[in-house]
């Protein structure tokens, strides 16, 4: 690089205005995880709510409407507002950092995306000061409850209609940038597996969003243009809805899930020092839990009563995904295996998603179980199965890759001896929070309510106090990033010496721009060398 | 270095502190077994499936600890270089595959067995209401709606919790032991979902739809259940209770319901007092009407009218008996003149006129509600 | 690659792949009628077709007896009476039955309806072909009217030899496109 370029490399816009403006990747990915970080905690704030409700049996701080519109939204942040962003901010900064590209490949279209959503969410929280409140009818918004809603449905209908207009602008940008803008020197099949999940996601999302985007336009016309899609009067079907919906929503549960495999499948070998195990098959577990994702959407709704060929084929397809999802696992462990380990926080992190999140994964093959989930249906099981799955699985992987990516994008190393005090606290609370909440399910609570027969007190007592640990240890998460920022000693462009990858050829912090000109490859420079 | 030293500390204190309310109650811990051979099924099924996801977690977790206390640079592991292995990825395929197969095998015969609802004994037609349960025996002419009976007291904290809060109503549904009971679920509003984790399955009730399931209750007993599909503000608030009878007890029961059927009609025919239906009509509107209007009638603002001064409660005598009966459409208010008799009809009208200083002094008779109709 | 060729072939991809969004958006929309083909197979629901069946005189099966259960629910605004003359009937496939719902409007205004029917099992929605019934069009009712509506029908011969009883339930709506119900 001449020293012209590298001069006009750090030109940008100064003051609040650049962030406005920006169309760099690295200021957007900025963008989103802050966020993400902000919806994480309006999002908690509202579980606090609920398990503050939920300390004891009977009414103690909220009306039950109020409680429900908490549920709800704590649900729909948490889903569209927190997790999707936080990895959509991961794909900004990483995406091109990893595949040598200077930036993503529609830079404008990347900064509307974004800015899409603080709107949206500003209209979705701001139906929680409407008369008749917010939106209390599930995230899941099943018609014809969620039809009663009142002043606050048009909102929640546009705003979903806007995220979801963000992420798919979003999905086809990355989809772009990673098809076309890779280094020459790197085929699909060495590109790092961080890249190789999103390009999944990016797919389910451009499949699986429009048809969020359809069925939320039917119980919009529904309200108030006299269509009945989905009301029986008018010859429609309720249970058409939880079809349509579902079919979305279970690829929506991978596009959760899979960046963070990708992460952890990043961190891992770093850590082990050792090449990440069976990287082809890595690759088609990805592609083959995708594709699987399309065809079992029902056993989120065996209790509608189906034919039972259909409750058999929906149980025999959500068993089958097991496998793939075994065959992420086993991998992970046999990276681990005989490597030379070390346990910096982000690897700490990763360990603990291996871990917690199959245990999410096993209550999910008790799931599957058509016969018995007509028993664990809609109670604490599936609360205590989902946030293993989406806590304790993508949020820690989102945390594992902050913590791992942190100092190339900061320049400063974090406080390990705090990045491990948070981990530590946020494993053992979060345990302490969900698995609990296992025992409540099988004993018969079910979710969403807002008060529950005393045989349920004890359990929901060690659910409250871990939920209320949990909340709080995230507040060292933001001290955390902050020290580093201001306080953090200057970190080495290779941060860690077992990591691999372009993204740490560039000095840290990364330079405004990256990658004008594309990198060759050395030896040894991708994980999946050698395959 | 100490780490492992704390994730051993870590793991063990979340062990003990979930173990520790074990020995006392461990009835909350697992699933029910439940009454009925279904259920008993479905148990087995939960943990053969438990215990082999059990064995997995501990074989694959055990593999990845002991390499995390073996294969660390701490204690001079020095990193393999080996990452791929065809071998082991088709063995890693297979065998979850073949386990996955074994658990199929079992639970394919307890679905079907499930859902023959074919040559029942008995049918009971269930609706679902916001937020109450209609039930309505096909055989004979019975029906009735069962309601939560927990004091608002309990449930806002004014006087102790009894041994069955939230999961107590007015009127049970009574069924009879060893017989197939074919139950059809509809909705009259929304999707609820009936749940009694004794008889082993949860079937959704859905407006337009019916739904059947079954169920043959080995034991007489009491059995607790409540909605377990959101159906709005009081979702967490309508219980079911199953009392199952052997059969000659259940006949009686039956018998017995349509006496009291008539004689409640024989009640309705009479005069009453303002006195007595302010009375009735205060049991009745804590029962039933509560909920939205809130004690004291003061109604949740915005979403609930309050009765209290309401130009409803105060003002024309039809107007008031005519909302009562149909509803409004349109809103959550019910049409209760098939819910409510005549006589209790006329008992919660007189009492919502005369109570929270809505003191019009009028009052109605039963039969004034039956020329109403 | 070239600075401008690279764009426009991000671009390229770009509409492609929009255009793969707009198809699943449409997609979602072209789910409903899939739906109702998936429920016509399957008996998902025990969705039923509002329509007349074609019955071709077929020999009765004198042998076989199948117990039809008819059950009412009304959703409509106002407390509407509907309830079928009797609960059961013992039928025999292949032969011609009349029963009759008793719909009361309580309202002091007329009133269309609707009633929808839902047949359990599932597996049986099939089998049942209506002849004449009240749900095939709306149901006008006058102020404080009160009659009987005929539901004539047939099981199928080719009934599932499994199921032994019918249950055939119709829940009243109010017509979306007739007036609306008191109180308003």
């Amino acid at each position: 690089m001449t020293d012209s370029i590298q001069a006009h490399a750090d030109e940008k816009p100064a003051g609040l205005w650049r962030w406005v403006v920006t169309t760099n990747h690295k200021d957007i990915g900025t963008l989103y995880l802050l966020f993400a970080l902000l919806m994480f905690f309006i999002g908690g704030t509202m579980s606090m709510v609920i398990r503050t409700e939920l300390f004891q049996p009977g009414l103690q701080f909220t009306d039950p409407l109020f409680f429900n519109q908490m549920t709800t939204m704590h649900a729909l942040v948490m889903i569209f507002g927190a997790v999707m962003p936080a990895f959509v901010g991961l794909a900004n900064w990483q995406i091109p950092l990893m595949i040598g590209a200077p930036d993503m490949a529609f830079p404008r279209m990347n900064n509307w995306s974004f800015w899409l959503l603080p709107f949206a969410f500003s209209m979705l929280l701001s139906t929680l000061f409407m008369p008749g409140g917010a939106p209390a009818g599930g995230w899941t918004m099943y018609p014809p409850l969620v039809l009663m809603t009142g002043d606050a449905f048009p909102y929640l209908i546009f705003s979903i209609h806007l995220m979801g207009l963000s992420s798919l602008m979003g999905a086809i940008n990355i989809i772009v940038t990673i098809l076309n803008m890779r280094t020459p020197d790197m085929p699909l099949m060495k590109m790092p597996l961080f890249v190789w999940t999103w390009l999944v996601t990016a797919f389910l999302l451009i499949a699986a969003m429009p048809v969020l985007a359809g069925v939320v336009t039917m119980l919009l016309t529904d309200r108030y243009f006299g269509s009945s899609f989905f009301n029986a009067a008018g010859g429609g079907d309720p249970v058409m809805f939880q079809h349509i919906f579902w079919f979305f929503g279970h690829p929506e549960v991978y596009i959760m899930i899979l960046p963070a495999f990708g992460v952890v499948s990043t961190i891992i070998p770093t850590f082990a020092r050792k090449p990440l195990f069976g990287y082809a098959s890595m690759v088609y577990a990805t592609a083959s839990i995708a594709f699987l994702s399309f065809i079992v959407w029902a056993h989120h709704m065996f209790t509608v009563g189906m034919p039972l060929v259909a409750e058999l084929f929906f149980m025999y397809s959500t068993m089958l995904i097991a496998i793939p999802t075994g065959v992420k696992i086993f991998n992970w462990v046999s990276t681990m295996w005989r490597g030379s380990m070390t346990f910096e926080t982000p690897m700490l992190w990763a360990i603990s998603f291996v871990v917690l999140f199959t245990i999410g994964g096993l209550s999910g093959v008790m799931l599957a179980i058509t016969p018995a989930d007509f028993q664990y249906q809609d109670t604490y099981f599936v609360v205590a199965h989902f946030h293993y799955v989406l806590v304790t699985g993508s949020v820690f992987g989102i945390f594992g890759a902050v913590y791992y990516w942190l100092p190339k994008w900061t320049g400063n190393m974090y406080n390990e001896r705090l990045g491990k005090i948070h981990f530590w606290c946020s494993v053992v609370f979060s345990n302490l929070l969900y698995f609990p909440q296992h025992f409540l399910g099988l004993a018969g609570m079910p979710r969403r309510i807002p008060d529950y027969a005393i045989q349920f007190t004890d359990w929901n007592q060690v659910s409250s106090i871990g939920g209320f640990g949990f909340g709080l240890s995230q507040l060292i998460f933001v001290y955390v990033v902050f020290h580093a920022i201001r306080a953090g000693r200057k970190a080495p462009a290779r941060v860690w010496d077992g990591a691999v990858g372009l993204e740490w050829s560039v000095p840290s912090p990364a330079p405004y721009h990256t990658f004008q000109e594309p990198p060759k490859l050395a030896d040894g420079q991708l994980q999946s060398e050698g395959v | 270095m100490n780490g492992i030293k704390r994730i051993v500390t870590g793991l063990t204190a979340v062990l003990l502190v979930q173990a520790a309310p074990v020995v006392q109650a461990d009835y909350t811990l697992n699933l029910r077994q439940g009454v009925t051979p279904i259920s008993r099924e479905i148990y087995d099924l939960h943990m053969i499936i438990l215990w082999i996801c059990v064995a997995i977690g501990v074989l694959v977790f055990g593999v990845m600890f002991y390499s995390v206390l073996r294969h660390r640079r701490s204690q001079g592991a020095v990193a393999a270089q080996f990452h791929e292995s065809t071998f082991v990825e088709i063995i890693w395929t297979l065998v979850p595959s073949l386990i996955l197969v074994a658990m199929a095998i079992p639970a394919t015969k307890t679905l079907i067995a499930m859902e023959d609802t074919s040559n029942p004994d008995l049918t009971i037609q269930v609706t679902g209401y916001q937020w109450k349960w209609h039930y309505r025996y096909l055989d004979d002419e019975v029906s009735f709606f069962s309601l939560l009976a927990t004091p608002r007291d309990q449930i806002e904290n004014r006087s102790p919790k009894g041994e069955h809060y939230l999961l107590e109503v007015d009127q049970p549904l009574v069924v009879p032991t060893q017989k197939k009971i074919r139950f059809l679920l509809g909705s009259n509003d929304v999707i609820h979902s009936w749940w009694v984790p004794d008889l082993g399955w949860k079937r959704d009730a859905i407006p337009g739809f019916i739904n059947e399931s079954w169920a043959w209750i080995e034991e007489p007993g009491t059995y607790r259940g409540q909605c377990a599909e959101l159906c709005g503000r009081d979702h967490g608030f309508m219980p079911i209770v199953v009392v199952a009878k052997a059969e000659d007890e259940y006949r009686q029961w039956v018998a017995s319901q349509k006496v009291a059927q008539q004689s409640e009609q024989a009640l309705s025919e009479q005069e009453w007092s303002l006195e007595q239906l302010v009375a009735r009509g205060e049991e009745i509107y804590n029962k039933t009407c509560v909920a939205c209007h809130q004690p004291g009638g003061v109604g949740v603002p915005n979403v609930f009218p309050p009765l209290k001064g309401s130009p409803v409660a105060t003002g024309p005598l039809e107007a008031h008996i005519n909302i009562v009966l149909n509803g409004k459409q349109g809103t959550a208010m019910q049409a209760f003149a098939g819910q409510l008799s005549d006589l209790d009809l006329a008992a919660v009208i007189s009492y919502e006129r005369n109570a929270f200083g809505n003191n019009t002094g009028d009052h109605v008779q039963p039969t004034q509600i039956k020329a109403a109709r | 690659m070239k600075n401008s060729t690279r764009q426009q072939t991000n671009r390229k991809l770009a509409v492609r792949l929009a255009g793969v969004t707009l198809a699943m958006f449409a997609f979602g929309f072209a789910l409903v009628p899939l739906y109702d083909v998936f429920c016509d197979i399957t008996g998902l629901n025990g969705k039923d077709v509002n329509r007349i069946s074609a019955v071709e005189p077929v020999a009765v099966d004198g042998s076989r007896w199948v117990t039809v259960e008819f059950l009412s629910n009304s959703n409509a605004a106002g407390s509407w009476e509907f309830h079928p003359s009797i609960s059961k009937l013992r039928v025999q496939p292949g032969k011609l039955y009349s029963v009759s719902y008793r719909a009361h409007n309580p309202t002091n205004r007329s009133m269309t309806m609707r009633a929808v029917s839902s047949i359990a099992p599932g597996t049986a929605a099939g089998y049942v072909n209506k002849l004449e019934c009240f749900c095939f069009r709306q149901q006008r009712f006058a102020a404080n009217e009160q009659r009987l509506m005929p539901l004539r029908f047939m099981v199928d011969n080719r009934l599932p030899p499994e199921v032994g009883t019918v249950s055939i339930a119709y829940t009243l709506f109010d017509s979306l496109d007739g007036e609306s119900a008191p109180g308003s």
